[in-house]
């Protein structure tokens, strides 16, 4: 090698080989997704490489949405629905939290509850519709189970990890100041296992959401659910994409409010 | 109140941590506990602390706790334990409230220990926003605000780093010139023995027995980095200590 080479090669800066492995929040990419989905569906539609048959129209979907706007049927599909949404879900996460904090704290109930609840966490809570409604009668009664039945496995889970997760030295410290066992319940086991508790009810509340079609299926005249039944029975892809494009935004609003109570409420974490 | 310990041992299942101890932890006084890791010091605190029970032997308490001393027996941990989500004024009220101070009652005592740990401007600010040394500071106030007969301090310096440690220790020297208060220190640094103690226990590996008790009699105010008084004590512990650790650090550990 000649002088001149190695001097050059010397000079090269150093490559750089760290960075990444850390995901920013980059605001409008999703909306940018969804449009191009949506632009790209109405686009084979229109044009006809996909079939009336396979896909319906977003614009016509738009449309059938907005009638459902104007005859004022939307909110009265949309009223029991949420209704059946927050009292299932309601009683399930209340529950599930409760009885995720006791097996948290109590060997026994521990030992008695964790088998208890895989069996059930399997269990798809569609095939015990029927079982419900001997239970609850067909009217609103039966919803609530189902939904309050299929959230409460999922809360219990993630509550008595995250309850295990507390850090043990504030509890001792806690004790060493005296506290009570109520109090240290309280003030230090709750707020400890909170981001844990809140994580998993991103996971039951999209589930409450999943059953809400399936409680449905069953003696409701009006509600989401039985809204794209009704569609889907009849084969109105139209109708049916439009109750289908409501549960996915109230999946994201449920996600979103989420996402606000964990910045109120864990705004401590580093 | 003076704190007494009779011939105290301790066996974890077949393994014995501590064997025959006994020391006396008279009022207003420091007792530093130095030994080898492993040597059941910590095990000690917690004895005292009432947070565990010595297979053989007895602590005792001799007389009362001063008048006003909500938790008698209060702990300093070495990770500062303060509750994340409560600001520095949260953390300190958490011990007030379940002895029913609230109030006013309750401002006046977290205004004097955040003065006398000099932390009154940031009484609203979150654990994360503190550095580790006003973490402790915090944790110290926290200790100072249930108007403690004994404090037990485990390792509080060792997170920290070198310099806050000799801040701290100025600190802590301060706030015992102005109130003096008994306190039994557990550390495996030297020269904060040797710095805080008015009497440092030796301890050997595990099992541990007291090796010597050496009493320092300079008072802490005058005591300074570089005294060869007291650099000569620290060297005469590291000498006790020096075989203990070397076996200690070269032993298995067996959970």
């Amino acid at each position: 090698m000649s002088d001149a080479t190695t001097k050059a090669a010397a000079q090269r800066p150093i490559a750089y080989r760290g960075g990444g492995f850390a995901p920013s929040p980059r605001r409008w990419v999703g909306f940018i997704v969804f449009a191009v989905l949506i632009l790209f569906a109405e686009w084979g539609t229109r044009s006809g490489w996909i079939s009336a048959l396979t896909l319906p129209k977003p614009s016509d979907v738009l449309e059938t949405f907005r009638d459902l706007y104007n005859s004022g049927l939307l909110f009265q599909h949309l009223a029991p629905s949420l209704t059946r949404f927050v009292m299932g879900a309601l009683i399930g996460v209340s529950l599930g939290v409760v009885v995720g904090i006791l097996i948290g704290l109590f060997s026994y109930v521990r030992a008695g509850m964790v088998p208890v609840v895989a069996a059930i966490f399997p269990i798809p809570k569609i095939a015990l519709l029927p079982l419900f409604v001997i239970w609850f009668g067909i009217g609103e009664g039966s919803k609530y189970a189902l939904i309050a039945f299929g959230t409460f496995t999922p809360t219990v889970v993630a509550t008595y990890g995250a309850v295990d997760n507390v850090d043990r030295t504030l509890i001792r410290m806690g004790q060493s100041f005296g506290l009570s066992w109520w109090s240290i319940v309280r003030k230090i086991v709750l707020p400890g296992a909170m981001p844990g508790i809140l994580s998993g009810l991103r996971i039951s509340l999209a589930i409450a959401i999943i059953l809400l079609v399936a409680a449905e299926m069953l003696g409701a005249e009006y509600g989401i659910g039985a809204y794209i039944l009704e569609a889907g029975s009849l084969y109105d892809l139209e109708r049916l994409f439009a109750g289908v494009v409501i549960l996915s935004v109230l999946g994201v609003l449920v996600s979103a409010a989420v996402g606000l109570v964990e910045r109120r409420l864990l705004g401590w974490r580093t | 109140m003076d704190i007494q310990m009779k011939s105290v041992s301790h066996t974890y299942g077949s393994t014995e941590v501590l064997r025959d101890i006994s020391i006396d932890i008279p009022t207003g006084k420091i007792v530093c506990l130095v030994g080898p890791s492993g040597c059941g010091k910590s095990t000690l605190l917690r004895f005292i602390g009432g947070l565990e029970r010595p297979t053989e032997g007895e602590v005792l308490q001799l007389g009362e706790p001063p008048e006003g001393s909500l938790n008698p027996l209060t702990y300093v941990f070495q990770d500062f334990a303060l509750l994340p989500w409560r600001s520095v004024r949260g953390n300190i009220s958490l011990v007030l409230e379940d002895h029913g101070i609230r109030g006013e009652d309750a401002n006046r005592i977290i205004r004097d220990v955040l003065q006398r740990t000099k932390l009154s401007d940031f009484e609203t600010a979150l654990p994360k926003q503190l550095s580790g040394g006003m973490k402790q500071r915090v944790a110290i106030a926290r200790a100072l605000a249930v108007n403690p007969a004994v404090m037990l301090m485990d390792e509080p310096l060792s997170a920290l780093d070198a310099q806050t440690r000799e801040l701290l220790m100025d600190d802590l020297v301060a706030l015992w010139t102005r109130q003096p208060f008994t306190a039994v220190y557990v550390t495996h640094n030297l020269a904060e023995a040797v710095r805080l103690g008015h009497k440092v226990v030796v301890l050997s590996r595990r099992p541990g027995q007291i090796r010597e008790i050496v009493e320092i009699d300079t008072p802490l105010a005058e005591r300074e980095t570089g005294d060869p008084e007291l650099e000569a004590v620290q060297k005469k512990l590291w000498n006790l200590m020096r075989d203990e650790a070397r076996a200690a650090d070269e032993e298995l550990v067996h959970v």
